[in-house]
């Protein structure tokens, strides 16, 4: 396993082993290219995952302080909680569901296709669905995503086919078992799906796609590559010139180290990353990295989600199975007869009774909460995945007013809901309920989004510099050897879950950077 | 279809202190009373600890589980409360006001009071107060997350020692139309 020194200012840096750090490391290390991976979780081994919601919590979640601001119902049930995501080696990768969905080509050009929707910020990326075609592809074969490849869809669930029963009841033709980077067959030396049920926890088959065991490791087998875990980054360095010359960060004792670098890549994630360049503001750059243009961390989006969940009653045992066992796509289309532009993707989802308590109505207390718990083991539950508006003033700034233990401002992460993002809830509601209305259904309960899963946008990737941070390649507007490679890049959203889309920019993204490294470029 | 079984057993000591059985025992075993807990609590006297054991039941009633799981959470909040100058009092002073409030609204001390109904009352007009708020967030966890209680809800917990549910009812469903 490769180690490099602190000045060896020829490595790439990559901040963040997810779903992009991790996958652009990999790729890198392929391409012969030195990388040192920092990483400010911890490593485990899916032996290590544990099979208990709050207990997997503590271990895995990122639990830093946050604040919140905004409308949005996630500052008041979960003030200090905007987002739920990973702080370990292969980031949130260990916890996501394994959807594995491809953007629309419409969903590229948003502002081309919605028009000018007031109070939305809409841009077009500045890439389509023609180029991200083969970068996908390749996305799709490195994950093992059952439905392409000639990889075989895994079997549904009993929640599954609840859905199934009530949408096609309505109509609904796009009903599956999901595209999902779950293997349904051993493959790529990962085992088969044994329906733990335990997807959010870190899968303990290792059946499910993660940077953690299945990019992490290739790369540290070339020799190229330098996972640094509880390597907390504080700081982006540059010289006088405006060129990014390495990082500070905290090592496991507290100490801080200053590793240099020929080139920076950022994958801390939609809050991490703008608030780290906001952090590294000096100078040079009094607003920040990269902020000439006054738009890091803005535009934050965290699609439109919800949960509809249904009593039955018979027993359902949703739990039993992989936790997103299957999805209806109808909705997924941009028909704005509907009320709204954009579209969204029903997707079951399960909780357990711990995480229920929690998150079915926060803050309820009571008999009909409980009688409504009561009857857990005849629950199904389905949640919504959906578009929404990028807002200027939707975004993670500093809250100066509190320090992390490195003495770094902690990150605000404001949201309001844009009247498209309400119009689309309400609808997705409705359908939600009517699917499980149709098979027999004796109660429906509408619940709020939880702390944020999908983090996307306050980096975004713009034609123009005034526009956004990063060009086409991720670079950044402003710093030429300084790259983003998380889904902080987004222009828009799109109804899908995200990795599949940061993995493809991730690979694509090393291609070019070896590319420009080979020629000197950079 | 696999089904669960959430009966619950009654143990022994439960069986007594819930039925008419507690009275007979009661002459030889005078510490057995209704919501008393095994364990004293760290920030709270002895008949506070059974009022907050019924505040805690009265918030997330579930009929079928036995007092030892409301007794548990409570003593988990306890403890959680011990750990701070901040909140090291906020229990008993809890307990005192919400005693306050039951007398003002219905005349006597809460445990007294025998309806649910009038009892949940009581907890409304004290909803916006700090002490109300830590036990209702503090019982989320302190009551679900006790590992015994879950197969009550038939929640099975647990499954990667048992190979999943993979050959255990994942898709077993048998009423669908």
């Amino acid at each position: 396993m490769a180690k490099f020194d602190l000045n060896d200012d020829s490595v790439v840096v990559v901040i963040g082993s997810g779903a992009g750090g991790g996958t652009l490391s990999n790729e890198l290390a392929q391409k012969g290219i030195k990388v040192v991976c920092l990483e400010a979780g911890g490593r485990f081994d899916t032996s290590d995952f544990i099979n208990d919601e709050w207990a997997s919590y503590a271990h895995l979640a990122w639990t830093d302080k946050r604040t919140t601001s905004g409308s949005w119902r996630v500052a008041q049930d979960f003030p200090e909680l905007p987002a739920w995501i990973v702080k370990a080696v292969g980031g949130t990768t260990t916890h996501w569901a394994g959807a594995s969905l491809r953007f629309q080509d419409h969903e590229w050009k948003a502002r081309s296709t919605y028009g000018d929707i007031k109070g939305a910020a809409l841009l077009d990326w500045p890439i389509d669905g023609a180029e991200m075609a083969p970068w996908y592809a390749k996305a799709e074969s490195k994950m093992g995503t059952t439905g392409t490849n000639d990889i075989p869809r895994l079997p549904g669930n009993n929640n599954y086919k609840i859905l199934h029963a009530g949408a096609t009841k309505l109509g609904y033709k796009k009903v599956h078992t999901g595209n999902m980077s779950i293997n349904s067959q051993p493959r790529d030396d990962r085992a088969s799906c044994q329906q733990l049920g335990f997807c959010f926890q870190g899968c303990k088959m290792g059946a499910k796609w993660s940077t953690l065991y299945s990019e992490i490791p290739k790369g540290e087998a070339t020799g190229n590559l330098e996972v640094r875990a509880h390597a907390y980054v504080v700081q982006i360095e540059h010289d006088a010139g405006g060129k990014v010359t390495g990082v500070v960060y905290a090592d496991g004792d507290g100490k801080m180290q200053r590793q240099k670098a020929r080139l920076v890549a950022l994958a801390g994630n939609s809050i991490e990353s703008p608030r780290l360049l906001l952090n590294s503001h000096s100078a040079l750059f009094p607003h920040g990295l990269a902020n000439g243009a006054g738009q890091v961390g803005r535009h934050y989006m965290r699609h439109t989600t919800g949960s509809v969940y249904a009593v039955f009653d018979k027993p359902v045992h949703m739990y039993r199975g992989t936790t997103m066992a299957g999805i209806v796509q109808d909705e997924a289309r941009n028909d704005p007869s509907r009320g709204y532009v954009g579209g969204y993707e029903l997707e079951t989802i399960s909780l357990g009774i711990p995480f229920m308590a929690a998150f079915l109505e926060p803050g309820s207390w009571g008999r009909d909460f409980t009688a409504t718990l009561d009857a857990y083991d005849n629950m199904a539950g389905l949640w919504i995945v959906g578009e929404d508006m990028p807002q200027a003033s939707n975004r993670v700034s500093l809250n100066t007013d509190f320090k992390d233990k490195h003495g770094m401002s902690i990150a605000n992460v404001h949201y309001d809901d844009h009247a498209n993002d309400e119009a689309m809830r309400s609808h997705a509601f409705k359908q939600g309920a009517a699917i499980y209305e149709a098979v027999g259904a004796s109660k429906v309960l509408l619940t709020p989004p939880y702390p944020s899963t999908h983090n996307l946008g306050t980096n975004r990737m713009s034609e123009k510099p005034e526009d956004g941070v990063v060009n086409r390649w991720g670079q950044t507007h402003e710093v030429k050897n300084l790259f983003i490679s998380d889904g902080s890049v987004f222009t828009t959203g799109g109804a899908e879950n995200p990795t599949l889309t940061i993995v493809a920019l991730a690979i694509r993204q090393a291609d070019h950077l070896a590319g420009l490294m080979s020629r000197n470029e950079i | 279809m696999r089904v669960v079984d959430k009966t619950t057993r009654v143990g022994r000591r439960e069986f007594l202190r819930t039925t008419a059985g507690a009275a007979a025992v009661a002459a030889v075993a005078p510490t057995v009373s209704g919501q008393a807990l095994a364990e004293p609590l760290k920030t709270v006297t002895s008949p506070a600890a059974a009022t907050l054991v019924q505040m805690a039941r009265d918030l997330y009633p579930h009929d079928a589980l036995p007092t030892k799981f409301y007794q548990s959470a409570v003593s988990i909040i306890d403890t959680e409360v011990s750990g701070s100058a901040d909140t090291i009092n906020l229990l008993a002073d809890g307990a005192v006001e919400l005693d306050a409030a039951a007398k003002k609204l219905k005349g006597m001390p809460y445990a007294a009071i025998a309806d649910e109904v009038e009892r949940v009352a009581v907890l409304k007009s004290i909803e916006s107060t700090p002490f109300f708020a830590r036990m209702r967030s503090g019982m989320v966890t302190a009551l679900y997350n006790q590992h015994d209680l879950w197969i009550k809800f038939g929640y099975e917990g647990p499954s990667f020692e048992k190979g999943g549910y993979l050959h255990r009812g994942f898709d077993d469903i048998d009423w669908l139309p």
